[in-house]
């Protein structure tokens, strides 16, 4: 792997990261009570003092960190049910910017920043690059999508803050992708993993070397990606691949991430304060189980969000890391219990399935997980490429590649799945977050 | 002695075999034989062609999946027992039958076949000690053109 030579240079923006635990407490305890008063007194549709009343809890009560558990969850419905602007908690002539989450069925969801939340949110993205050991002297390419979409415009705000160079190539047209990172000497690029995977394969074919390049770094996110295809990406084209996590609902991109030690996300918990729960009993967890991921925006100006449910199963671990940050780490996102397929009662996540088709030597990750109902019982089919690596002129030796997938998915999830071959480039490319699953068993 | 057949990973689709056609057809190829093996899901293509680097590079840069495989032009007495006596001498040695297809010519008297042994060297080796000929892919299309 290339060296990251400022792996271990400390940049003196992400001084928070190390700040003493008592210290970082306390900050977050009077942020949180700041936040609480805030979204009980200002949100616009009330929802938030209407629960808080309801269950009898007043932002006085808020004494320690500890209280955060007596106070109600928001959900993602929350944003739907008081689209546009309902979860808003400042005057319009304070809001700068609007970003939008595409959503699957109907309305999106409309989140809005002020000039301080744009502040908060480039210093958070500014300390992930950081983390990734990008500095100002770094050339950062940002092919996430530019527009309402958080990806683009987060990454290209915190690139800017760090004061390296930024290049908004936003997603698409991979030929002239490459031409940029070949021209301008990019260090770093920010895209979703799956669309990196896209443009290597392009260079590729275009017979370039991405390993010849400068570029050392990839800050990658917007979809869950396994450990599976980090290494693949490592080892095909050089670069340290980094796990970036965020949620629009919370602030975009930024929200936590992993350091030069690639071992769990750190939290950037002097604004987003992370609890785990139990999904079923909704009670906290300690840390180091696994559960549901709850997020606090402590320093958030127009959308104060209260225990926001995530929907995203980790764990926060307990140990401090390697690096010296202070700010606790949670466990890569394997799992977004929204892509959870229950199939014959058996929950399965795409990132499984991606793990196991990895574990085959020469296989892409490219797949597709068809889901389909004949007489009452779920049928799985995974629809993989042939890769010139693998194919053989014999019937029998392409059947055994078939029953190698299906055995490694079936040993990793535990359901025979159809494993189906498609031609090469068959499977759509994406340049933004990959569509995996294709559900056609109904409700 | 071995001659390089090209083949191509196709999946179940109309009109599938004519596109792979026409890019050899653009190319300037000939093909020479072919044979399809088909399963419910997908197919596999097996051409022997007379310019296979060109028509390997051709299919590749169109998008498909090809693998180049060693196997042997063997001529067969064209009269009952002919192919027989050809499968008795790979059998005593042991040797796999992946698959055969035929040529459409035929040469002299003979008929000749394209067979993918398990160890075509080993089967050179028993073909040879028996008499049987093994043809040249260069003489083969010498001949044929």
């Amino acid at each position: 792997m290339k060296e990251n030579a400022s792996d271990k240079v400390f940049n003196p923006a992400s001084a928070t990261d190390y700040v003493p635990l008592p210290q970082l407490r306390g900050l977050q305890l009077e942020r949180l009570k700041r936040a609480v008063a805030g979204a009980y007194r200002n949100q616009r549709c009330g929802l938030f003092k209407k629960r808080m009343d309801e269950s009898g809890v007043k932002p006085e009560d808020v004494q320690s960190l500890d209280d955060i558990r007596r106070l109600p969850f928001s959900v993602k419905t929350d944003l739907r049910d008081t689209y546009p602007y309902g979860m808003f908690a400042v005057p319009q002539r304070e809001v700068v910017r609007l970003q939008a989450s595409s959503g699957t069925t109907g309305k999106p969801i409309v989140v809005g920043y002020t000039k301080n939340d744009i502040a908060v949110w480039s210093d958070a993205m500014l300390r992930s690059m950081s983390a990734a050991g990008l500095s100002s002297e770094d050339v950062i390419q940002v092919s996430y999508g530019y527009g309402l979409f958080t990806g683009g415009l987060g990454a290209h705000y915190g690139g800017e803050t760090l004061g390296a160079t930024v290049i908004p190539t936003s997603g698409g047209n991979t030929e002239r992708q490459i031409m940029v990172m070949q021209d301008f000497g990019v260090t770093a690029i920010c895209c979703t993993p799956s669309y990196f995977i896209h443009i290597s394969e392009k260079a590729a074919e275009m017979g370039i070397d991405l390993k010849a390049l400068a570029l050392r770094a990839g800050v990658f996110g917007a979809e869950p990606w396994s450990e599976a295809m980090r290494h693949r990406i490592q080892e095909d084209t050089g670069i340290k691949a980094y796990d970036i996590y965020g949620l629009t609902e919370i602030i975009g991109p930024g929200v936590a991430m992993e350091c030069a030690e690639q071992s769990g996300l750190h939290v950037f918990e002097d604004y987003f304060y992370p609890e785990v729960i139990d999904p079923g009993t909704l009670e906290p967890l300690p840390d180091g189980e696994e559960g549901e991921l709850v997020l606090t925006t402590l320093a958030k100006e127009a959308i104060p969000m209260i225990r926001y449910r995530t929907r995203d199963i980790t764990a926060i671990m307990p140990e401090r890391c390697a690096c010296g940050r202070s700010v606790r780490r949670i466990r890569r996102i394997g799992r977004r219990s929204d892509d959870m397929m229950i199939i014959r009662g058996v929950n399965v996540y795409p990132s499984q399935i991606e793990a196991a088709v990895l574990k085959i030597k020469g296989l892409l990750p490219h797949y597709e997980i068809i889901l389909t109902r004949e007489g009452g019982l779920d049928h799985m089919e995974i629809k993989v490429e042939v890769t010139p690596a693998l194919f053989d002129d014999r019937i029998r030796a392409v059947e055994s590649l078939q029953q190698q997938i299906a055995h490694a998915v079936f040993s990793t999830v535990g359901i025979h799945a159809k494993v189906t071959l498609a031609e090469s480039k068959s499977i759509a490319r994406s340049e933004g977050k990959a569509k995996r699953i294709i559900d056609r068993r109904g409700i | 002695m071995k001659i390089r057949q090209i083949a191509i990973f196709m999946e179940n689709k109309p009109g599938h075999i004519m596109g792979i056609c026409r890019i050899l057809a653009d190319a300037g190829i000939s093909i020479t034989t072919l044979s399809l093996a088909d399963t419910q899901q997908y197919g596999i293509l097996r051409l022997i062609v007379n310019q296979w680097e060109k028509a390997a590079e051709t299919l590749e840069k169109a998008g498909y999946v090809v693998n180049i495989t060693e196997v042997l032009a063997v001529e067969v007495e064209d009269k009952p027992g002919g192919l027989l006596q050809v499968l008795e001498i790979i059998r005593s040695g042991d040797i796999n039958v992946e698959y055969m297809y035929a040529f459409t010519f035929r040469h002299g008297e003979k008929a000749v076949m394209v067979f993918r042994f398990n160890d075509p060297d080993k089967a050179i080796e028993l073909l040879a000690k028996s008499r049987v000929k093994v043809l040249d892919g260069v003489a083969l299309f010498k001949e044929m053109h």
